[in-house]
C-alpha cells in the first residue's frame, strides 16, 4: 500500500511494456523519462495546453494528468505510433499545409485529431475545432491546422509522401515543405527538454515569492547533508565570473542569481543540484531561506513619484531610457490644425506563452562547457554565459535544440548560466526544464504601456502633426527596455506622412516582471494609440476610414518622422489598396447585418503597420557560411535560429537560387556556435532580410569561386551529381569537376564562402533624426466582428490581412507567420493580461484557442526593396501589429465606444458600453 | 513515504477511510494542477479500481451517477431532456481530454465557485450520496458545498454517487457558459435553467442556478417563484424585475463584480428562454 514503485504493464503503440513506477507518477513523465518517448510534450503539467495528449484506449487524454496506476492494462498511443513506417495521412497533411511551425504542439494536435479522424474521416470545421479545443498552439493561428485535418483524407497514409523540392532557379517564390518539417510531425524533433543525459543532475531553482524581498540563507551545508540525493546547492557566491547579464551589454544589470535582495517575483536566488530521482521527492518549500518582503513599486507612475525607492541606484527616477523623435514643429502644427483629436491608451503585461518552457542541459568536456538548450540567440547565450561563469567565450559551446516557440523571450538567457554553473562546479551533466509557472514568472514579458497622443489634420484630412508620449513598464531589469524606448518613437506615427512630430517613450523600472522583446518591441502598443485616434479623425472629418489612411500613407519619396527619405519599396498604399474591395464588402455586410439583428452589432475595423527590420540604428550583422562537400552537396552553415518561423527553409531557398542549384542539393548545418558563424539573434524581423542577404552574398561569392575554378563566365550553370561530381555547363560546353579529388577545408568543404551583411543605417541624433533602418515592411488588416451588446463578448468573423513582404521567398511560410501573428494580436486585443502572482499558468492566463481565431484571408503584396535578398523584407513582427487596433476599431464601429485598455475583456467592453449610455 | 491504495471494492475503500486521512482521487484533473511540481505529501486513495462506482443507473425514483462516471460517459448516456443543461455543461468542462477522465462527482467535491457542473446539477435538484463505514447520508447538493473549496465531506466519508430525483427530470433545460475565450476556459459566469411548461404553454415550474457569481453556485428561488404561471414571453421582463440577492460576485481577473451582476441577468434570461423553447428575439452570443 506504500506509494512505492510497482511494476505497471501496458502497451505503447501496440508494444507491451512494463515499467516500475510510483502509482501516482504522471504518465507523461514515464513516457518521456523512462521510455524515451519524448514526442509527448509537457507544456503545463496541468491539462491547460494539451501538448501531452495521448490516446488511452482510443480516447484522448492529457498524459500529465494521468496516474500511472490508471495505465495498467491499457493501450496507450503516442505521436510516435501514428505513422508506422511512413507518415500517416494526417502527418503528411500537416506538413503539406505548413501547419507545424515550431512543432511543440504538433504531437498533441496530431493525437487529438487522429482520435477524431478515426471516428470521422472527413470532419467539418466545427468538428475539428471541438476535437482540438484542448490543444493550444502559439505559432500557427490554427487555421492551417484546421485545413490540414479537414483535408487529411486526401493524403495517402503509410509512406513518406513525395514532397518534391523546386528545381534549380525556382526555389524563391515556391512553397516547398519546410526542410526541417518531417521530424516535427513524427515526434522525432528534439526540443530543449528532449535529450537529457540519463546521468544528468536535475537542477531546481529557488525563486523569490515576493515582488521585492531581502533574503538570507540558513545552513546550506546541513540542507545538502540532510536531503538524500541532493548533491550541492549554489548561490550567487558561487558564481565565478561577473554575476550580471543583459541583451544590451551597456545596460546589463540582471544577476543570474540574486545577491541579498530580489527585485521581482520569480527571480532566482539559489540552485539545488540533485539526482533526478531525488528531484521528484524534493519540496523546495523546505529550502533554508528566510525572506523579508520589502515594499515594491509595481506601476511606472509610482516608480516616477518623488522619493520612490530606486530599483537600480544608478538610474535616477527609475528611468532606464527615454527615446525621443522630433521632426518639424508639432506643437504649432497642432495649434493650427483644422481637426485635432486626443486620447490615451493602456496595455497590459503580455506573456509569450510559447508551449515549450525553457529547457536544456549542460556538460563539460575537455574544458569546454557545452549547453544544449532552446534559444533564439546562440551567440549571445555564449557570450553572456561565458561572462557569468568566468570563461572565455570559446570555452562555451551553444548547441541550440529545436525551439518550441520564442517570440522574443528566448533571446535573453534564462537557464543557460544556471545549468552551466552546476555542470562546471560538479563536473556532471546538469539538466533543467522550467515548470510552466517558473517560465511565466521568471522570463520576460511585453511592456505594459500607458500612452497619450494628439493628432491633427488640415481641413482636407491631411495629417499635420502628432504628439505622442508613452511610459513603458520595463520591470525590474533592462533586457530590451532600451530597444522599446528607442523603437517606439520612430514608429508611433504609423506608416503615414507626419510632417510635424514629437514622440517620446520612457522605459521605467518597477518591481514587475522584466519586460523585454516580444514581437514588435513596443510598436504594437503604440499602434493601438495611433490607429484608434485615426478612426476618430476620419469620423470627425467624415472621410472613409480606409481612404483617410490611404491619403496619408507614406509613398516612395516620402520622408519619415526621422527625416529618412524612403526612395523606393514603400508598400503601404499597395496594402491598403488591396484591402479596398474587402473593406467595401465588409462594411456593406455589417450594415445589412445590423439592420436585421437586435442585441448583436457587427463592426468593421482597419489598421496599418510599418516596421523597420533589424536593430534600430545599431550594428546588426549576420554572417553565413556555405560550401560544397566532396560528396556533392551544398552544406549551408545556417546560424539563423529557426524557432518555427522557417529560416532553415527560407535561407536555403535564397541560397539555392543565388547559387543556381536545386534546393534538394542543400544540407543544413547548425545552428551551433562551433560550426555556424554568428547570424545574429532571431528577432526584429531580421532573419529573412539580414541573414538572407548574407546568405545571398556568401552564395554569390561561392558561385564566383566555382566559376573561376572552372574558368567559365557568369552565364554558366551548375549541376551536382551523386558521387561527388560537379558539372559546369556553358553554351554547349560541359566541364566536369570531380569534387572528391579536391582538398576539403576544416569544415569539410571543397569550395567555401563566408560573407557578412550589416544593414546600412545611421545613428539617430539628439532629436531622433537619421536612418534607423535600411528596410521597412508594411501591412494593413481588416477585422470583422460581432459584439454581444448585453454581454460585451466579441465573436470574430474574419480577418483580412495584406502585407508587403517585398518578395515572398516562401508564400506558405509567410502566410503561416501572418496567421500566427494575427492570433497573438487577437490575444492581446481581447484576453491576454499577465498579472504577476495571479496568472502564472495557462488557465488564468488565456491565449486564443482554436475556436478564437476566425477565417483569415491573406494577401501577399510584393513591393520589392532593392536592399533585401530578392527584394524581400521582414515580416515576423509586422503581422501582429495591426490586429489589435483593427479589432478595437471594429468594436468601436459596432458599439460606438472605444475601449481604451487592452485586453478588451467582456467586462471592459460592457463597462464602456454602459458608460456611453449614461 | 506517503501511502497509496487502490481498493477494488467500496467496502475496502470505506474501511481505509475509517482509519486515516486520505485524499480521494478519481479523474485527478484537479488533483495534479493543485499539486504542481511539489512532491506528493498526502496519502491517496485511488478509487479507479472500484468497478461498481462507474456509470449512470436508473432506479424507480432516481438517476444515479456513480462517483467515477466521467463527463464523456455522461454525455454518451441517453437521458431525458432535463439533463440537457448538464450535458451542455459536460461539453464545456475543460477540454475533451479532461472530460474523458474527470468525474462528475469530482467536480462537486472540488467545490470551485466556477465548477461548470454545479448549476446544471442544482436545477436537477441533485443530491449527493455520502458513505462511510458507519452510515450513508444523502444530502441536497446545495447543502453539500459549503463554500469555496469547502464541502461537508467528513474524513471518513466519500461521495459514492450524485443522485437526480426523477421528480426533477421533467421539462427542458439549458446551460449558458460565459468565458473570455471559446474553449478550455474558466467561466466568468454560467447559468442553468430547467423549465416545465403547463398545458397552456405557461411556465409551470422553473429552476434556475447561477455559478461563478458567489462562493457557491446559487439557485435563484425568488426568480423561480416569480416565473411560475407566467408565459415564456415574459421571461426577460421578469428576470429584469428581480434583484439577484442570492449572488455575491467579486472582482477578479476574469471580470468585475458589476459585470458579473449584469451578465448573470443576461445569461439567466438566455438559459430560461432556451429551456422554455421560446424564441429569443436577440441572437445568442
Amino acid at each position: 500500500m506504500k506509494n512505492d514503485r510497482a511494476p505497471i504493464s501496458f502497451t505503447v503503440n501496440g508494444a507491451p511494456v512494463s515499467v516500475s513506477a510510483a502509482p501516482m507518477r504522471r504518465l507523461s513523465s514515464v513516457l518521456r523519462d523512462e521510455l524515451g518517448l519524448t514526442g509527448t510534450k509537457v507544456g503545463c503539467d496541468a491539462g491547460d495546453c494539451g501538448a501531452c495528449t495521448v490516446m488511452l484506449d482510443g480516447e484522448p487524454v492529457c498524459a500529465c494528468l494521468l496516474p500511472m496506476a490508471s495505465v495498467e492494462g491499457a493501450a496507450v498511443r503516442t505521436v510516435e505510433g501514428l505513422g508506422g513506417d511512413g507518415l500517416s495521412a494526417l502527418q503528411a497533411s500537416l506538413l503539406a499545409h505548413g501547419a507545424a511551425q515550431c512543432g511543440i504542439c504538433t504531437p498533441g494536435i496530431l493525437v487529438a485529431a487522429t482520435a477524431l479522424l478515426e471516428r470521422n474521416a472527413s470532419p467539418g470545421e466545427a468538428a475539428v475545432q471541438e476535437a482540438l479545443g484542448g490543444v493550444l498552439c502559439r505559432c500557427t493561428g490554427y487555421r492551417k491546422i484546421v485545413a490540414a485535418v479537414m483535408e487529411a483524407h486526401q493524403h495517402i497514409p503509410g509512406r513518406v509522401p513525395d514532397f518534391s523540392l523546386p528545381p534549380a532557379g525556382h526555389a524563391v517564390g515556391a512553397s516547398p515543405v519546410r526542410l526541417d518539417g518531417v521530424a516535427k510531425v513524427t515526434g522525432a524533433e528534439k526540443f530543449g527538454g528532449d535529450s537529457f543525459p540519463a546521468d544528468a543532475l536535475s537542477v531546481l531553482v529557488v525563486r523569490s515569492p515576493h515582488h521585492r524581498s531581502a533574503f538570507s540563507f540558513g545552513d546550506l551545508e546541513a540542507y545538502v547533508a540532510d536531503n538524500a540525493g541532493v548533491v550541492a546547492v549554489f548561490t550567487a557566491a558561487d558564481i565565478p565570473g561577473i554575476n550580471c547579464f543583459g541583451v544590451i551589454p551597456p545596460f546589463a544589470d540582471q544577476p543570474a542569481l540574486a545577491e541579498g535582495e530580489t527585485r521581482f517575483r520569480g527571480e532566482a536566488i539559489a540552485l539545488v543540484a540533485c539526482e533526478s530521482w531525488a528531484a521528484r521527492e524534493l519540496d523546495l518549500a523546505r529550502f533554508p531561506v528566510q525572506w523579508r518582503e520589502l515594499p515594491a513599486v509595481m506601476e511606472p507612475a509610482a516608480a516616477q513619484a518623488t522619493g520612490a525607492a530606486l530599483i537600480h541606484s544608478s538610474r535616477p527616477g527609475n528611468l532606464l531610457v527615454q527615446g525621443v523623435v522630433e521632426h518639424g514643429d508639432a506643437k504649432t502644427a497642432l495649434a493650427n490644425a483644422a481637426v485635432v483629436v486626443s486620447g490615451s491608451f493602456e496595455t497590459s503585461y503580455v506573456e509569450h506563452a510559447y508551449i515549450e518552457p525553457e529547457a536544456g542541459y549542460a556538460f563539460v568536456n575537455d574544458g569546454v562547457l557545452t549547453i544544449v538548450a532552446c534559444t533564439q540567440a546562440p551567440h549571445m547565450d555564449r557570450d553572456d554565459t561565458a561572462r557569468i561563469l568566468g570563461l572565455a567565450p570559446d570555452k562555451v559551446h551553444i548547441v541550440p535544440t529545436a525551439t518550441g516557440g520564442g517570440f522574443g523571450s528566448k533571446i535573453d538567457v534564462s537557464l543557460q548560466p544556471l545549468i552551466g554553473l552546476v555542470a562546471l562546479k560538479t563536473g556532471r551533466p546538469a539538466a533543467l526544464a522550467y515548470t510552466r509557472t517558473e517560465s511565466m514568472a521568471s522570463t520576460t514579458k511585453r511592456h505594459p504601456a500607458s500612452m497619450q497622443a494628439t493628432i491633427g489634420t488640415d481641413a482636407d484630412g491631411m495629417i499635420r502633426g502628432m504628439i505622442f508620449a508613452g511610459d513603458f513598464n520595463t520591470g525590474a531589469y533592462a533586457s530590451f527596455g532600451p530597444t522599446v524606448a528607442n523603437r517606439v518613437p520612430v514608429h508611433a506615427s504609423g506608416p503615414y506622412a507626419t510632417p510635424n512630430y514629437r514622440a517620446n517613450a520612457r522605459a521605467i523600472h518597477t518591481n514587475g516582471p522584466v519586460s523585454g522583446a516580444f514581437r514588435g518591441f513596443g510598436v504594437p502598443q503604440a499602434t493601438l494609440m495611433q490607429e484608434t485616434l485615426y478612426d476618430e479623425l476620419a469620423d470627425r472629418l467624415d472621410i472613409d476610414r480606409l481612404q483617410f489612411r490611404l491619403q496619408n500613407a507614406l509613398r516612395n519619396g516620402s520622408e519619415t518622422v526621422t527625416g529618412q527619405r524612403l526612395e523606393t519599396g514603400v508598400g503601404i498604399i499597395d496594402c491598403l489598396a488591396a484591402l479596398e474591395p474587402h473593406w467595401r464588402r465588409a462594411l456593406a455586410e455589417a450594415e445589412a447585418f445590423n439592420v436585421s439583428q437586435v442585441g448583436v452589432r457587427r463592426g468593421v475595423g482597419i489598421a496599418s503597420c510599418w516596421y523597420g527590420c533589424g536593430n534600430t540604428s545599431l550594428p546588426n550583422p549576420s554572417t553565413i557560411k556555405l560550401g560544397i562537400t566532396p560528396d556533392g552537396k551544398v552544406a549551408l552553415h545556417q546560424g539563423a535560429v529557426d524557432i518555427g518561423q522557417g529560416s532553415n527553409t527560407v535561407i536555403a531557398q535564397i541560397a539555392a537560387d543565388a547559387l543556381g542549384l536545386p534546393l534538394g542539393d542543400f544540407v543544413l548545418r547548425g545552428a551551433d556556435t562551433s560550426i555556424t558563424p554568428d547570424a545574429g539573434k532571431t528577432s526584429a524581423s531580421r532573419q529573412t532580410y539580414v541573414s538572407g542577404k548574407a546568405a545571398e552574398k556568401a552564395t554569390r561569392t561561392l558561385r564566383e569561386k566555382v566559376l573561376r575554378y572552372a574558368n567559365v563566365s557568369a552565364e554558366a550553370s551548375l549541376q551536382l551529381l551523386p558521387g561527388g561530381l560537379l558539372l559546369v555547363h556553358e553554351g554547349g560546353e560541359r566541364r566536369r569537376i570531380d569534387l572528391a579529388l579536391l582538398k576539403p577545408d576544416g569544415d569539410g568543404l571543397v569550395f567555401a564562402a563566408e560573407e557578412s551583411y550589416d544593414p546600412p543605417t545611421t545613428p539617430l541624433d539628439a532629436k531622433g533624426q537619421g536612418k534607423p533602418y535600411a528596410v521597412y515592411g508594411y501591412g494593413a488588416q481588416i477585422a470583422e466582428l460581432e459584439v454581444d451588446m448585453a454581454l460585451g463578448t466579441v465573436r470574430l468573423v474574419k480577418i483580412t490581412a495584406a502585407h508587403d513582404v517585398g518578395r515572398a521567398i516562401n508564400p506558405l511560410l509567410a502566410e503561416g507567420q501572418i496567421e500566427g501573428g494575427i492570433a497573438q494580436g487577437i490575444g492581446m486585443a481581447l484576453m491576454e493580461e499577465y498579472i504577476p502572482g495571479r496568472t502564472e499558468n495557462l488557465h488564468d492566463y488565456l491565449i486564443p484557442t482554436i475556436g478564437d481565431v476566425p477565417p483569415i484571408e491573406t494577401i501577399l503584396v510584393e513591393v520589392p526593396d532593392p536592399e533585401g535578398p530578392f527584394g524581400a523584407k521582414g515580416l515576423g513582427e509586422h503581422v501582429l501589429i495591426p490586429t489589435a487596433p483593427a479589432i478595437l476599431n471594429a468594436i468601436r464601429h459596432a458599439t460606438g465606444v472605444l475601449v481604451t485598455k487592452v485586453p478588451a475583456t467582456p467586462s471592459r467592453i460592457l463597462a464602456a458600453i454602459q458608460e456611453a449610455r449614461r | 513515504m506517503t501511502r497509496y491504495a487502490k481498493p477494488k471494492t467500496l467496502e475496502e475503500a470505506l474501511a481505509l477511510l475509517s482509519e486515516g486521512s486520505w485524499r480521494i482521487v478519481a479523474g485527478a484533473t484537479d488533483f495534479y494542477p493543485a499539486l504542481g511540481s511539489r512532491p506528493l505529501q498526502q496519502d491517496v486513495i485511488d478509487i479507479n479500481g472500484i468497478a461498481a462506482l462507474r456509470g449512470v443507473a436508473e432506479t424507480d425514483s432516481h438517476f444515479i451517477i456513480a462517483a467515477r462516471t466521467n463527463w464523456t460517459e455522461l454525455l454518451r448516456t441517453p437521458l431525458p431532456p432535463a439533463f440537457d443543461a448538464l450535458k451542455q455543461a459536460a461539453r464545456e468542462i475543460g477540454s475533451i481530454q479532461i472530460q474523458n477522465v474527470a468525474s462528475v462527482a469530482g467536480n462537486i467535491c472540488n467545490a470551485s465557485p466556477a465548477a461548470d457542473g454545479v448549476p446544471a446539477l442544482q436545477v436537477l435538484d441533485a443530491e449527493v450520496e455520502l458513505r462511510s463505514r458507519r452510515a450513508t447520508r444523502i444530502v441536497p447538493l446545495d447543502q453539500f458545498i459549503l463554500g469555496n473549496r469547502k464541502t461537508i465531506l467528513r474524513e471518513d466519508e466519500m461521495v459514492t454517487a450524485v443522485r437526480v430525483p426523477k421528480a426533477a427530470t421533467a421539462g427542458n433545460s439549458a446551460f449558458y457558459k460565459l468565458g473570455a475565450r471559446r474553449y478550455l476556459v474558466i467561466s466568468i459566469a454560467m447559468a442553468a435553467a430547467r423549465v416545465i411548461l403547463d398545458g397552456e404553454g405557461r411556465i409551470a415550474t422553473a429552476a434556475v442556478a447561477v455559478g461563478s457569481c458567489s462562493a457557491v453556485a446559487q439557485r435563484l428561488h425568488r426568480l423561480e417563484r416569480d416565473l411560475a404561471g407566467q408565459p415564456p414571453e415574459f421571461i426577460e421582463r421578469i428576470v429584469g424585475s428581480v434583484t439577484f440577492d442570492e449572488l455575491a460576485p467579486i472582482d477578479d481577473v476574469r471580470g468585475s463584480a458589476a459585470y458579473r451582476r449584469a451578465a448573470a441577468r443576461e445569461i439567466v434570461t438566455r438559459a430560461l428562454v432556451q429551456a422554455a423553447g421560446a424564441s429569443d428575439r436577440r441572437a445568442a452570443a
